[in-house]
């Protein structure tokens, strides 16, 4: 026992698993990308040419859905976290003895299958649903105007699938912050906003971070929702990436389309962790 | 297997204890022996080493270099669920998960013991908490719970039983009481009990023999009445109790006592109480056995005059003067309230006198603030 | 009490005041009831639509029946589809959390070169698109020759649970008090006997709650299930395809029956929780 070797035969089984599951598929994946269909071959066959013009192709081809895919997402990012602050923060200090009875209900909707919710949206937002009719008699809608099939319900379908990931960090980090510390924030002559501005904000940090980057990464590489939700002028990375897959059968774009998108995340949450870790946000 | 020392007995010692962390000696060169069936006290500041040496004891640390053995047994190297050596943990670490009785029952259950319930029950009375065997932790109080890890411990009737910290949680009503109840328990069963701690207070109520540490080492041992009238040290001085350290150099010989030279005054002291190494001297003297006097009261023993009153603070029990010397020192002195009102107010111009027995003398190049600066009530949270 | 407060001599907090203080308490009640309003919207239509008599399109309401809830396979496909859906997540969850709980002792209660490398290696496959993750595994399996289908499913789903069971159990393994292993130790256990009955009991909780994560993150998975699965049909995947002809109202009685479940499962868990503490 106790001995040097234990932590590793502890990992072995997992990590082994993990690196012949994740790692080695991520770098077979590298490998497609840059590879060219085979002369005269069928359909679906490819050899290696090292060609990295695929990236650029990929690139090219696809920058519109590219440019929508980050863009759906980072206003999907901030939506949520404006519906989640308010209610975490609402969970963690005027709660009371009902805090666990909320943190269920906040996390409860997800006990119904995603696809299920996405679904019931669509339906409620469609043309036989109840919202639209009433908008439309309502005269806040032209009769011609549509909720589905729009990037509104796109994005409105990402931000309601992935707010549970921001208010659950968020929750974690104010529930952290003691009261005192924004009593004595107004003690010290800050009103509620300063207080909130100064205190809490820069307290709850590390919930911020974590709930933006769990909303948006998977965000990102969404197409559920813009297949569900949307139209062929909503499509996102991730459409392209399936359809490559399966419709195409052009492993190498698809390959390519992936490690870009990899990339293009990587890079924009690094900036955004040196950001929200070196400077104040506000 | 390592060799099992569960049924080792005897005095504990420790020889050339060192343990290091990189460059950092928390226990340096430490030896000790600590006698069966005393109750042994280890006090001092936090990150003077006495936790890591309780550590080293109960086999939870090893030391860098050095033995400890328990009566003719080696026990240096040993696990600690083989030696017979139990501890009382800061914050208790009962067992969240069992009840009570089976916190109680673990170390005899893991021992194989057979009549685990009589024995349980036995302590559980013993601590005086009977009623609450079917408890969980989480629904004792603090004080409750202090008694169920003694309980703990001392069902095992271990050769060694040893306190880290073990009133540091509780409020201080109910700790003077706990450590009037220790006190009991341990001439109850006759164990040996090792006690470590940063309050001298509760070391010097509860403990026959305390050892004050800092950084690593034994800076003196004593009985609590040793340690307090005849400090060796200033760290000792300062760390128990407050003193007066007043600058001098020794100018004479006269039998059985020193007499020394205090910025002009003539003193005399007991050479038994004097520690330092050539003429050069600080006089120690305790607040509490100074007597103020008015210029033109008679007195007797040692007098130091030209003294003023600066500062009077009424305590209740006593009162603490703070009063100007000519040298510019301020010494403190407590009078007891024997006599209804404070005699003395602000500005008025004393003599300070005690009986030479009093006295004690350090090295005259010590630090006369070691030990003072450090406020044992507030630093120790881990 | 009424004479105290008609009393004129007490002084009276001004209505500005009060309406100030009123409002403010207020104000975050009424934002939590929007809120949750439309956290719950889907759920309560897709439970409503679970008693709609229709046919096989399920998009109006034709009129109240419990006919969908007396015959929950009445759909062609939705009960083998629901069953693949709980055999993959029972097995993914039941490899993940050993490998994953394994992983975690490994990080939380030791030290070791290439500690902080581990650390990255579990954090990677969360920080990775699912669509990636799905197209990468398909590649790799297509490169051996593996049809997807029900063991590439569950192997896709063991890889992206496992950094979740590490993330779970660890938090449980760091907020444990290691003066308790030391107690124990210090009781006469040995360095099993101290896992087997101080460690594991204790982290036992978070265990179980991996566990439940796993199972929820499996069962609801759509895309790199899609990716992996072939012609088995789970349940997201079936809902996906028949979004687009109509779901059938029995999908709703199964979305509402594990919604119900699920929420059953984790009160029952908070009270024993709630019992345990007191």
């Amino acid at each position: 026992m106790g001995k040097i070797r234990t932590p590793y035969l502890l990992l072995l089984p997992g990590f082994g698993f993990l690196f012949t599951f994740f790692i080695l598929p991520i770098l077979n994946l590298a490998q497609t990308s840059t590879q060219t269909p085979v002369g005269g071959g069928d359909t679906g066959q490819y050899e290696q040419t090292f060609r990295f013009q695929n990236y650029i192709d990929a690139f090219l081809d696809n920058k519109e859905q590219f440019a929508r895919s980050f863009i759906y997402a980072i206003i999907a990012t901030i939506l949520a976290l404006m519906i989640s602050y308010p209610l975490a923060y609402a969970i963690a200090f005027k709660a009371g003895k009902y805090k666990n009875f909320l943190l269920v209900l906040v996390v409860a909707p997800f006990f119904t299958s995603f696809l299920l919710r996405t679904v019931a949206w669509k339906q409620i937002l469609g043309e036989e649903g109840f919202v639209v009719p009433t908008l439309r008699s309502l005269g806040i809608i032209s009769q011609s105007t549509t909720l589905t099939s729009t990037s509104f319900a796109v994005v409105m379908g990402m931000t309601y699938n992935f707010l549970p990931f921001m208010t659950l960090p968020l929750y974690a980090s104010i529930d952290r912050i003691d009261p005192r510390t924004l009593e004595a924030s107004g003690d010290l002559y800050a009103n509620a906003f300063t207080t909130f501005r100064k205190v809490t904000l820069p307290l709850s940090m590390p919930g911020v971070v974590a709930g933006t980057l769990l909303t948006f990464i998977p965000a990102a590489g969404d197409y559920v929702n813009a297949s569900i939700l949307g139209s062929p002028n909503t499509k996102m990375i991730g459409n392209v990436i399936e359809s490559r897959y399966f419709k195409i059968v052009d492993y190498p774009t698809a390959a390519a389309l992936s490690f870009t998108l990899m990339a293009a995340i990587l890079i924009l949450v690094t900036i955004y962790i040196r950001k929200a870790g070196t400077e104040e946000l506000v | 297997m390592s060799f099992d020392a569960s049924t080792a007995r005897g005095d504990l010692i420790l020889t050339r204890i060192t343990k290091s962390y990189g460059d950092f000696k928390a226990v340096d060169d430490l030896s000790l022996t600590i006698p069966k069936g005393s109750f042994f006290a280890l006090l001092g500041p936090s990150g003077c080493g006495k936790t890591t040496t309780l550590r080293m004891i109960a086999g939870l640390e090893e030391p860098t270099v050095g033995s400890i053995h328990l009566g003719e047994t080696d026990i240096t190297t040993t696990k600690p669920y083989q030696r017979p050596i139990n501890t009382v943990f800061q914050n208790y670490a009962l067992f969240p998960h069992l009840t009570i009785f089976e916190n109680i029952a673990f170390g005899l259950r893991r021992r194989g013991f057979k009549d685990v319930d009589a024995e349980v029950n036995k302590v559980l009375n013993l601590v005086e908490l009977p009623h609450l065997a079917s408890r969980k932790p989480t629904q004792l109080s603090g004080g409750q719970q202090q008694r169920i890890a003694l309980a703990r411990a001392i069902v095992n009737r271990p050769a060694l039983l040893l306190l880290d910290e073990p009133l540091g949680a509780l409020d201080l009503k109910l700790r003077r009481q706990m450590q009037i109840e220790l006190k009991w328990i341990q001439k109850e069963v006759g164990l040996t009990f090792v006690h470590v701690t940063h309050d001298q207070e509760e070391a010097m109520t509860m403990a026959d023999t305390i050892a004050v540490m800092n950084e690593g080492q034994i800076e003196q041992m004593g009985s609590p009445a040793d340690l307090y009238d005849n400090p060796e040290t200033a760290f000792v001085a300062n760390f128990l109790g407050q003193s007066n350290l007043i600058k001098g150099t020794i100018s004479g010989n006269d039998g059985d006592s020193l007499v020394a030279d205090l910025y002009g005054q003539k003193i005399s002291l007991p050479k038994s109480r004097s520690h330092a190494t050539d003429n050069s001297i600080y006089a120690g003297i305790r607040p509490e056995k100074f007597r103020i006097s008015l210029l033109n009261t008679p007195v007797s023993g040692n007098v130091l005059s030209g003294g003023h009153i600066e500062d009077v603070s009424y305590i209740g029990v006593s009162t603490q003067y703070q009063v100007a010397m000519p040298w510019g020192q301020e010494l403190i002195v407590f009078e007891q309230n024997d006599d209804g009102v404070a005699p003395f107010k602000k500005g008025d111009a004393v003599n300070i006198s005690w009986e030479p027995i009093f006295t004690f003398a350090l090295r005259g190049d010590e630090d006369v603030t070691a030990g003072s600066e450090v406020n044992p009530e507030v630093l120790d949270e881990e | 009490m009424s004479k105290k407060i008609a009393d004129p001599t007490i002084p009276k907090i001004p209505a500005a005041a009060k309406f100030q203080r009123w409002f403010g308490r207020n104000l975050i009640r009424v934002y939590m009831v929007i809120a949750f309003t439309y956290l719950f919207i889907p759920v309560a239509y897709t439970f409503a639509f679970s008693f709609n008599d229709a046919g096989k399109s399920n998009l109006i309401w034709k009129g109240f029946t419990f006919r969908n809830w007396q015959n929950p396979c009445g759909a062609p496909e939705v009960c083998s589809a629901l069953a693949n859906s709980i055999k993959i997540g029972f097995l993914a969850t039941l490899f993940a959390t050993i490998l994953g709980t394994m992983i975690a002792f490994a990080i939380g209660r030791h030290q070791f070169k290439g500690r902080s490398t581990s650390n990255l290696l579990i954090f990677l496959p969360m920080a990775t698109p699912e669509i990636v993750l799905g197209a990468s595994l398909l590649s790799l399996f297509l490169v051996f020759k593996i049809n997807p289908g029900f063991w590439p499913t569950v192997i896709a789903h063991v890889m992206f649970c496992i950094s979740f069971v590490v993330v779970t159990v660890k938090a449980r393994i760091a907020s444990l008090d290691p003066r308790l292993e030391q107690a124990a130790m210090d009781l006469y256990a040995n360095e099993f006997e101290t896992f087997r009955r101080v460690t594991l009991p204790l982290v036992a909780p978070g265990i179980a709650g991996a566990a439940l994560l796993a199972f929820s993150l499996s069962f609801d998975d759509f895309i790199i299930t899609n990716f992996n699965s072939g012609t088995v049909i789970t349940f997201p995947k079936f809902v996906y395809t028949a979004a687009a002809r109509g779901i059938p109202a029995q999908a709703n009685v199964i979305g509402s029956g594990m919604f119900f479940l699920a929420l059953a499962i984790v009160l029952a868990g908070q009270f024993v929780n709630g019992r345990k503490a007191r």
